[in-house]
């Protein structure tokens, strides 16, 4: 009897061994990225900045495609959470270092959501952008929830594009603003929708499916 | 004082068992016809998925005629038990339970329960079999080439679009537009053209009634009818990746007067880049403009770059 009690006991504990290892493995395959928070500045406006582009250049996945947002202090912080106050007027500006191609859905091209449903390419306005001619489509900034969806133009594929992150203005780059007003407090998820997951089946794996890549959450706060 | 050694195993299990079943088939008829009605006309009428379509009211006459049927199955059950822990329970310092009569061989309970159950089976069967097939497919995809179609003879077409990870919808009647709103209009039959342009997802309009998988390269179509105004969910109920429990909207059924004008003023917004979409067809292929979603060519030595509109990316897309 005492032997099977020693058998019993020795099971339990090895299973709870891996069972305590699998849920750790778990917790850090599932870490997330850093938060980058705004508040409104002195007129209740927000201006959030980020940057795509097409290699990050370092870390696990120095190939992949990724945004990165500018936290206040200027600082680059490669993550795709960022939070802001609700029912205030957000300005974003976007650094755009990456080539394009078509887009696989057209549809994508439209700028929905924003204010009068416009944005603006190296200060010029625009309304539509077709991915068939041109540079093409180098990603898009879209949160489907609340309607927002603005192409981003590509750069020259065979210009000198920057390889790593974060890149700065001496690279061949495109700069995209518009402006929409953060909805009730919640968490939003928005996302790339160009499948520019270069290696991957259909290009919607490994950044696509990766939070601080090509998607990421904006966290509303009252 | 007897002796309960003295008594009987018929005496023990109850004494005269035709009191017993005519009391239990009594306390059974009676529940039944409370709770049935009870059920059917005052939870019935709640039971999702609600009548906003005739699909959805279909499916709700379903649940609540099966869950009628079903209920004094339910309470047969029941009242024989909690009676039988009443009334045929071992009383402390009785005598030791023991077992009634053999029921084996009894002609009438068996062909009862051959034909009661018989009956049962058969007619669920039947009523299923009809339930699915009116109206017009009871919402769910019918493939390409439908059979079970809607009698009105004017029926409004819109493709659903599923994407990594979004719906988009398409109306063909209204210049091709494509757009992220699915507006219907009330009282007008409704031609769910549903595919996809990468992997397999599925187009689940709850309150519609409507299911359909989204195939890429297939034309899955699915029919419903508008009954009521108002706002509805749209689900992918297909794992379909990372984003998968993201991919949701709602829709909105509007007058038919409201979604005309709706129709008109967004065909006209979104003109420009409806110019620039693929001719309408029953499936989206995005091979059309070059964009297959496959591997990018630098990857997939089976691709070539020539097949893409515009220069291929040297990082990312």
């Amino acid at each position: 009897m005492r032997s099977m009690a020693w058998k019993v006991t020795v099971t339990v504990v090895v299973f709870a061994v891996l069972a305590v290892g699998a849920v750790i493995l778990v917790i850090n395959l599932l870490g997330s990225p850093p938060t980058v928070e705004y508040t409104a500045d002195s007129s209740g406006q927000v201006n959030v900045t980020l940057q795509a582009v097409g290699n990050y250049g370092s870390g696990s996945h120095p190939s992949w495609v990724s945004y990165l947002v500018q936290a206040p202090n200027g600082q680059w912080v490669h993550t795709t959470l960022f939070q802001l106050p609700q029912h205030v007027r957000v300005n974003v500006t976007i650094y755009q270092y990456d080539s394009g191609s078509p887009l696989r859905n057209q549809q994508l091209g439209q700028v929905t959501g924003t204010y009068g449903n416009v944005a603006t390419l190296n200060g010029k306005a625009y309304r539509v952008l077709n991915a068939n001619v041109g540079n093409g489509a180098a990603h898009t900034f879209s949160m489907p929830s609340i309607g927002l969806n603005v192409p981003l133009y590509g750069n020259n594929g065979n210009a000198n594009l920057c390889g790593a992150a974060p890149c700065t203005t001496t690279s061949p780059h495109n700069v995209i603003r518009f402006s929409f007003t953060s909805p009730g407090a919640g968490r939003y998820r928005w996302q790339c929708f160009v499948p520019c997951g270069g290696g991957y089946l259909y290009g919607n794996g490994g950044p696509m499916s990766t939070l601080g890549y090509m998607g990421g959450f904006m966290q509303v706060v009252a | 004082m007897s002796d309960p050694q003295a008594t009987g195993p018929e005496e023990v299990a109850g004494g005269d068992d035709s009191r017993h079943w005519w009391r239990l088939i009594a306390i059974w008829v009676v529940l039944s016809a409370i709770l049935d009605p009870l059920f059917y006309f005052l939870a019935g009428p709640h039971i999702p998925p609600g009548t906003m379509t005739n699909t959805a009211a279909g499916a709700q006459f379903d649940f609540n005629v099966l869950f009628v049927i079903a209920l004094p199955v339910l309470l047969g059950v029941w009242i024989y038990m909690i009676y039988a822990f009443v009334m045929w329970r071992a009383s402390r310092g009785g005598p030791d339970p023991v077992g009634g009569p053999a029921a084996r061989g009894h002609f009438g309970i068996q062909l009862g329960w051959i034909l009661i159950t018989s009956v049962l089976v058969l007619f669920l069967a039947g009523f299923g079999t009809y339930e699915l097939v009116q109206p017009g497919g009871a919402g769910g995809g019918e493939g390409s080439s439908p059979i079970w179609t809607p009698t009105s003879k004017t029926i409004l077409p819109i493709q659903v679009i599923g994407q990594q990870w979004k719906f988009t919808y398409r109306y063909p009647t209204f210049g091709g537009f494509e757009t992220n709103q699915l507006v219907i209009p009330d009282h007008t039959s409704i031609e769910f053209n549903v595919t996809s342009l990468d992997v397999i997802h599925s187009f689940w309009a709850y309150q519609l009634g409507v299911k359909a998988d989204a195939n890429p390269d297939y034309n899955n179509v699915a029919f419903t009818t508008p009954q009521q105004l108002g706002s509805f969910t749209v689900r992918c109920a297909e794992l379909c990746g990372i984003w998968h429990g993201a991919m949701y909207n709602s829709g909105v059924v509007v007058t038919p007067q409201n979604f005309e004008s709706w129709a008109k003023v967004t065909e006209a917004r979104l003109a420009q880049n409806t110019k620039l979409l693929p001719p309408y067809a029953l499936t989206y292929t995005p091979d059309a403009n070059g964009a297959d979603g496959g591997y990018y060519p630098s990857n997939d030595p089976y691709s070539k770059v020539e097949q893409y509109g515009a220069k291929q990316p040297k990082g990312g897309a």
